[in-house]
């Protein structure tokens, strides 16, 4: 197992090496003089010249990126070009932000996603089965950012014009820190983000449970007269689970991209805020870094998602 | 995986035994017409398709036009979904943005196909070191959730339409390539393949001749819920200002541009996103079914 994980960390390392790679690249492709666009347009000429210099953009391109990710290592992610904030500290202060969205989400998704899909997979083909699985393809087939404007209508303003409320019923935008009801400016964006999960999840679960419900093991334990409730749960749901953990896993990085989309919305001051409002300003350095935060993170997950997949299924072999 | 064989399904194989010989085609729209959500798909598909290539004529209003007098009114006898921020008849612009959406899904389809299906072939034909470069790279590219990397290349290359839908094309290249490989991999060792190499067949002939026609139902089943996908990255990156220009009729456009006016004109951000939400489930609901249909061992599955 201590191998299996070891081969698996060090096959991640070429992944991202090559994430990296593709965003120290991305900046050839804008148009004009490279240390122009990581300095900013405005920049004094002193600046541009130092940019410059720090990128070794007189050497050859392989010996760019090596400097690039030796930058990278060191933790100098480079500067806004619009506050000249250093990137490390921007985001490091909206991070902790998305990741709060995304795990609220994945954690509503899964509360309600994987009990529906139970449920539709032991009473297959009734009306109820019926009912999840259209709502669940509505889920699976919406913008996630048109829910998200769906809910402001109805919360921010249809609720609150019913009960004649002087202020809004939920907060359509901002995030209420520091404020008593800051509880209250999650509710919308979580939902939205967790509408698509959820419906995946369900789908999901139902079609393992299905698979899984016909296996002779299954049919074994009707047969000895095992209650229909423990048949579901302990039998079947358990070996449902290990498919479902890794579709779990693997939503992270999608609700990671999403949350680009639900802090639009929002007014949601996260990373993909932050990203959205760095490529108005063509603010590149902020960009690349939001960009590669969220690829090396997205890769350790699935990183995590295998080894749980190895440790949940004992038929996996290691070597 | 068991079977029963009730009256009904022995009915339906033997009527299928009895219409032979049944070309793929006519085999897989009959097992289509069986699934109620396929044949929704389907219709839901054809209308998109009408209104796509219809637009122009059907359309009550010049979707441009502008009507100061009538901005952010509400749905009317004259303009039945009301009209947008400027006065703009929605209902000509939605019908409009069908066209847009159905160019954006077919354009960046192709370039997903057209590029990821030869990477596939060769990866899974010819395996070794050329499989581990490709197939490397393709890891590379789901590195990144796909929204992000469309939408940084939007942000490197500039936005619009056509930036946005070789963004969203090129997200969708390892999708084809991997798939592609996998059932590469899966016909490479069949029998007929060998017995066309004894005959002396070049692996190019080979290729084109077997392995290809081989892999065209997944990539049928795969490119129907890309359109889908493709439709909906398309009315994201609308959305977020990175796809066509301000005034172009696109849904995510339409949305980013009515968001302004939620409160007192919701009507404008309620039915661009039905009308992506609709086309998204026919899609969705179309390719569901046409996996249950090319999928042999599901022949009479529930």
């Amino acid at each position: 197992m201590v191998n299996y994980i070891l081969r698996r960390l060090f096959l991640a390392v070429p992944v991202l090496l090559g994430a990296s790679f593709l965003v120290f690249i991305s900046i050839r492709f804008i148009p004009g003089d490279p240390a122009v666009a990581i300095a900013g347009e405005l920049a004094t000429p002193a600046y541009i010249a130092q940019v410059r210099q720090d990128m070794g953009l007189d050497e050859p391109l392989l010996v760019q990126y090596g400097l690039y990710l030796q930058r990278i290592v060191q933790g100098d992610w480079g500067q806004s070009v619009r506050n000249r904030i250093p990137v490390t500290e921007l985001l490091a202060e909206r991070l902790p932000r998305t990741l709060r969205l995304a795990f609220i989400s994945l954690f509503l998704a899964a509360l309600f996603g994987i009990p529906i899909g139970v449920i539709s997979a032991t009473k297959a083909n009734s009306w109820i089965d019926t009912i999840s699985m259209v709502f669940a393809l509505l889920g699976v087939s919406m913008p996630i950012f048109w829910l998200g404007l769906m809910l402001m209508i109805f919360f921010s303003v249809q609720v609150t014009n019913w009960l004649g409320l002087s202020q809004p019923f939920l907060p359509p935008t901002g995030m209420g820190e520091g404020q008593p009801d800051a509880w209250k400016y999650m509710v919308m964006p979580t939902l939205a983000l967790a509408a698509n999960s959820m419906a995946i999840q369900a789908r999901m679960t139902r079609a393992t449970m299905l698979e899984v419900l016909r296996a002779d093991y299954i049919r074994a334990a009707r047969a000895k007269g095992v209650h229909e409730q423990v048949i579901i749960y302990k039998h079947a749901l358990r070996n449902a689970l290990v498919p479902i953990v890794t579709i779990i896993g693997l939503q992270f990085g999608t609700l990671l991209g999403g949350a680009v989309l639900t802090e639009t919305v929002f007014a949601w001051p996260g990373i993909g805020r932050l990203l959205v409002d760095s490529i108005t300003f063509r603010d590149y350095p902020v960009i690349q870094g939001a960009v590669l935060l969220v690829a090396a993170g997205f890769v350790l997950v699935n990183l995590l998602v295998d080894i749980t997949y190895a440790y949940l299924n004992p038929r996996i072999r290691y070597d | 995986m068991s079977m029963t064989l009730d009256p009904q399904t022995v009915g339906e194989i033997a009527e299928e035994a009895a219409a032979q010989p049944a070309s793929q085609f006519k085999i897989t729209m009959r097992r289509l017409r069986r699934s109620p959500g396929a044949v929704a798909g389907l219709v839901i598909v054809l209308i998109f398709l009408f209104i796509s290539l219809t637009a122009d004529y059907i359309a009550p209003h010049d979707y441009n036009l502008s009507n100061f007098v009538m901005a952010r009114q509400g749905p009317s006898a004259e303009f039945w979904l009301g009209n947008d921020e400027i006065g703009r008849d929605l209902f000509s612009r939605l019908l409009q943005g069908a066209r847009i959406s159905l160019y954006v899904g077919l354009i960046s389809v192709g370039i997903g196909v057209v590029i990821g299906l030869p990477l596939g072939l060769i990866s899974g034909y010819f395996g070794g070191f050329l499989d581990q470069i490709i197939m490397r790279l393709m890891d590379i590219m789901l590195a990144f959730p796909s929204i992000l990397l469309a939408i940084l290349m939007v942000a490197i290359l500039g936005p619009s339409l056509e930036n946005a839908m070789i963004a969203i094309g090129v997200v969708s290249i390892p999708i084809y390539a991997r798939l592609i490989r996998s059932s590469t991999l899966a016909v490479k060792e069949e029998l007929f393949i060998e017995a066309s190499r004894a005959m002396g067949a070049g692996n190019l002939y080979i290729i084109l001749r077997h392995v290809l026609p081989n892999t065209l139902a997944p990539v049928v089943v795969q490119s129907t819920l890309q359109i889908a996908a493709a439709i909906q990255a398309s009315a994201a990156l609308g959305f977020l200002g990175l796809g066509a220009p301000p005034d172009v009729p696109e849904w995510g456009n339409m949305l980013q541009k009515g968001r302004t006016y939620i409160i007192s004109a919701p009507h404008i951000v309620v039915y661009p996103g039905l009308a992506t939400m609709l086309v998204v489930l026919g899609f969705n609901l179309l390719g569901d079914g046409l996996r249950d249909a090319l999928d042999p061992h599901l022949a009479h599955g529930s």
